[in-house]
């Protein structure tokens, strides 16, 4: 097995991982209706294809993919379109969002689907667009498109691919489940994404505390088509994080600003990779995830196969919940996750985890103390910052300060949180520096190109004016010759004439002042 | 149904900061044993009497300044200071010093600053410089260790505590004292001649830093703080002895064991350069605060004329803390130059 490498930092929570079982995936059932947000990924929203009373079967297509990073919709069952309309969407600021609500029959009527025979022979370019077509945008953290991520090639040759199967949150086990139960389908994903970027090498990275997963991988592996490097290494949150994880399985670190493609890398979650297959062996487009369902507030957590657009009050139903005892409703795991107001919001493609502690699982923090700069936080993070120091120059709202620390290379993962004894809510903090900040770029770019605009108008005025002066100069010229050869036989004409030109010489400077 | 909008993460380690202020209380009874079976219990007499006024003070002073004092006393901060000062007193004060002392640790070192967390400089180190300079003769009488002199009992300690006057211990000069102040004899001679000098430093006092030591490094283990300003200090402080050490004539300034336990090192290396507020950030930061600490307190004991210059080292390089945070920031994710070979 290959080296692996350490990250700075880094924390050991309570796993909790063997309370929603990982390995066995549940059924969550077609509910009665479900609600598709039009985007749910950064980037364009797609446009409509379909009216309110239309009947569509599963996999057609609602939305059509608007521009390069946008992702299509597609139905996750057959049923009829009943309302389209704003919605709340999970979102940590209890956003609102376009939504195809769809009255599901229960028949679960699929249209007919193709996949690529021989997807080796094919080129990327087709094999990116199928994956387009399939709405698959990433499925781990900010759902970015994933066709848009294998199109890096274009710009620099890429070498790695890693499947990021760390899942170093605590609680989830959603990938977990994945591995286990799906190792041959990841593995034929990532070969197919192999194939689109071109890479020589394929890391299978496993954290070391899913043994089953990391059996079934490497058995998985063993069997695939062409040379997959499983890597496992010791568990430690964050190890998941995008950049931790390349800098734990390659020694190197993604310049600060940039992307793992500049290191020749693209990182892809298991989900994913089990979506693409699917897309380009079968044709089948995204609409369904696995989401881990846990927390002791229910009685029966574990992993359930969720169409998107299930209402999350449906799941919690599914899976027993019982509201006595429980304040929380967090959309993704107790590190990263954001807390959901009402669970009247769809499951969407970034539904990793929902979670329903107990107060006495995850107790409602008590009020903040003084930070006594113990730096625990510092030793904890990932990113080697100063978190105490952020936390400082982010309630002086110090713009300066937070630049000269690299607020912008904080991950936002929590560990100094965490760790932080007088419970402050750090990373708090550090979203809204960061977005006082963008404020402040905004500002800066607007008031940019307004002096942009007065600088232009200055240097065209200028022009005229110098094209005027010129313009005169040679007026003036004109006159003085008239007026040297009249003057040679009328010096009356003369002097009539060099008044004249010294009076349109100031006419033409009073009129332009 | 509506739940209860938090901000991630939604769990949280184990430790508090009351806990962590505990810790550092519980680490200095080792060394606080030691010194009342050398000295007598004239400093814990000191702790529990410099206690109670440090809570009160600290109730009155966020009482003035219009916050709830509940949360603020209960994490335990006050006491470590009160605690720590007290620790570095000399036994037997009467309490009109330990008052002047915990009023100016406690308002002067943190209260005009704006509460924990914002004061720049050590708050014990505040209240100690002030009675040195206020009450040097008070400030440099040491009891005489036990085997030297009679040690005092409990009734004369809370005597020398309340009615200053009617008590009269036997005093000694401590072995810093007395190297200090020699600059006649060979340094050999001074252990032959002095009886409080012994074979590493002075009676009661190696073991008084030996069990100081014993409980910083259990702080350390316990991860409450980190290695780097004791090590600095001790190295820079072993290293300068070693230079000024010329093995033993009139001028010698001891040897590094010497300075490693005698006065206030240990408890100076463990429990005060290591109080994280008034100190650098960053651990390449605390390792140079440590080490200039260290040089200072060398110059100081050795040229300087106080019984230690514990205090004025601290508080030199606690003004000197922001700028060593600006030269140690550590190399964020990223930041690192990339080597050609990483291309
Ligand atoms: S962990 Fe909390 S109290 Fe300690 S330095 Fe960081 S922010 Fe301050
Ligand atoms: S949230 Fe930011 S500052 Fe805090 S540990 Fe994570 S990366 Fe570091």
């Amino acid at each position: 097995m290959t080296t692996v490498f350490d990250i700075h930092g880094g924390i050991h929570p309570p796993e909790e991982k063997s309370l929603s079982n990982p390995g066995e995936v549940l059924d969550a059932g077609i509910p009665p209706t479900l609600v598709l947000p039009l985007s749910q990924h950064i980037g364009k929203p797609p446009t409509l294809e379909v009216a309110i009373g239309d009947r569509v079967k599963g996999g057609q297509l609602l939305a059509a993919a608007e521009g390069l990073v946008s992702v299509p919709l597609h139905a996750p069952t057959s049923g009829v379109i009943t309302a389209i309309e704003p919605r709340p969407v999970p979102h940590p600021s209890g956003l609102e969002n376009l939504c195809v609500e769809l009255r599901c029959d229960g028949e679960d009527d699929w249209l007919e689907l193709e996949g690529f025979e021989n997807w080796q022979s094919e080129a990327p370019e087709t094999l990116v667009a199928s994956v387009r077509a399939a709405g698959i945008a990433g499925m781990g953290g900010a759902g970015f498109p994933t066709a848009v991520k294998l199109l890096a090639p274009q710009r620099a040759p890429m070498h790695t691919l890693i499947i990021n199967g760390t899942e170093c949150e605590p609680y989830i086990t959603a990938d977990d489940t994945l591995m286990q139960v799906q190792a041959a389908d990841i593995v034929l994903g990532a070969e197919i994404l192999a194939h689109i970027l071109g890479v020589e090498r394929i890391l299978l990275a496993v954290e070391d505390n899913k043994p089953a997963a990391l059996t079934a991988m490497q058995a998985a592996a063993a069997d695939a088509g062409r040379v997959c490097e499983v890597m496992t290494f010791p568990t430690k949150y964050p190890s998941g994080g995008e950049k931790q994880l390349i800098e734990i399985l390659t020694g190197k670190q993604v310049p600060t600003g940039g992307l793992p493609a500049d290191l020749g890398i693209v990182c892809q979650n298991p989900g994913t990779a089990v979506a693409v297959k699917n897309a380009i062996c079968e044709g089948r487009p995204l609409t369904d995830r696995i989401v881990t369902v846990t927390g002791r507030a229910l009685a029966r957590p574990g992993n359930y196969r969720t169409r998107l657009g299930t209402p999350i009050d449906h799941l919690l139903g599914v899976a027993g919940f019982e509201p006595k005892n429980n304040r929380r409703l967090i959309h993704g795991g107790p590190m990263m996750g954001f807390a959901l107001e009402s669970a009247d919001v769809p499951v969407i493609k970034t539904t990793n985890c929902i979670l329903v502690p107990t107060e006495q699982e995850l107790p409602t923090p008590p009020p903040a103390q003084a930070c006594i700069r113990c730096g625990l936080c510092a030793e904890a993070c990932p990113a080697s910052l100063l978190p105490q120091q952020l936390y400082w120059y982010a309630r002086a709202r110090d713009q300066e300060q937070l630049e000269r620390h690299h607020l912008a290379d904080c991950i936002e993962c929590g560990a100094c949180s965490w760790v932080c004894p007088s419970h402050i809510p750090l990373v708090q903090y550090y979203r809204a520096a960061k977005g006082m900040m963008a404020d402040s770029r905004a500002e800066k770019i607007r008031s940019d190109r307004s002096r942009g605009r007065f600088e232009a108008r200055q240097e065209r005025l200028e022009q005229e004016a110098a094209a005027r002066e010129a313009q005169r100069a040679a007026r003036r010229a004109a006159a003085q010759q008239k007026a040297a050869q009249g003057g040679a036989d009328d010096p009356v004409a003369a002097a009539i004439a060099r008044a004249k030109a010294k009076k349109e010489a100031a006419a033409e400077e009073s009129g332009e002042s | 149904m509506s739940f209860l909008r938090i901000t991630s993460p939604h769990g949280h380690g184990p430790l508090t900061t009351a806990q962590v202020m505990q810790t550092v209380l519980l680490a200095t009874l080792p060394g606080v044993v030691v010194l009342t079976w050398f000295f007598g219990p004239g400093t814990l007499i000191n702790i529990l009497f410099g206690g109670a006024v440090a809570l009160a003070c600290e109730y009155a002073s966020l009482w003035l300044r219009d916050r709830e004092p509940a949360p603020y006393l209960s994490d335990y901060s006050v006491l470590v200071t009160s605690t720590l000062l007290c620790i570095a007193l000399p036994p037997y004060a009467p309490w009109w010093l330990v008052t002047t002392g915990i009023l100016a640790s406690v308002i002067l070192g943190k209260h005009v600053f704006g509460g924990l967390g914002y004061n720049p400089f050590n708050p014990a180190m505040v209240g100690y410089v002030v009675l040195l300079i206020s009450f040097p003769l008070q400030m440099s009488t040491w009891q005489a260790p036990r085997g030297l002199g009679e040690v005092p009992g409990l009734g004369d300690s809370v005597t020398a505590l309340l009615t200053p006057g009617a008590y009269d211990g036997v005093t000694m000069a401590t072995p810093l004292d007395l190297l200090r102040q020699n600059k006649g004899l060979l340094l050999d001679d001074l252990y032959a001649q002095a009886p409080q000098m012994v074979q590493w430093a002075g009676i009661g006092w190696e073991w008084v830093n030996i069990e100081f030591q014993a409980g910083g490094v259990w702080v350390i283990y316990g991860g409450v703080f980190t290695w780097h300003a004791p090590v600095g200090m001790l190295v820079m402080l072993g290293l300068c002895a070693a230079a000024g050490f010329d093995s033993g004539s009139s001028e010698s300034g001891g040897s590094p064991l010497f300075h490693w336990l005698s006065g206030a090192t240990m408890f100076g290396a463990f429990f005060i350069i290591t109080d994280p507020v008034s100190g650098a950030t960053s651990n390449r930061g605390r390792l140079l605060f440590g080490a200039l600490v260290g040089l200072l307190l060398y110059l100081i004991r050795v040229h300087g004329n106080y019984p230690d210059a514990l205090a004025f080292a601290v508080l030199i390089l606690n003004f000197a803390a922001p700028f060593i945070d600006q030269y140690t920031q550590p190399v964020t994710y990223g930041h690192r130059p990339q080597r050609e070979d990483e291309e």
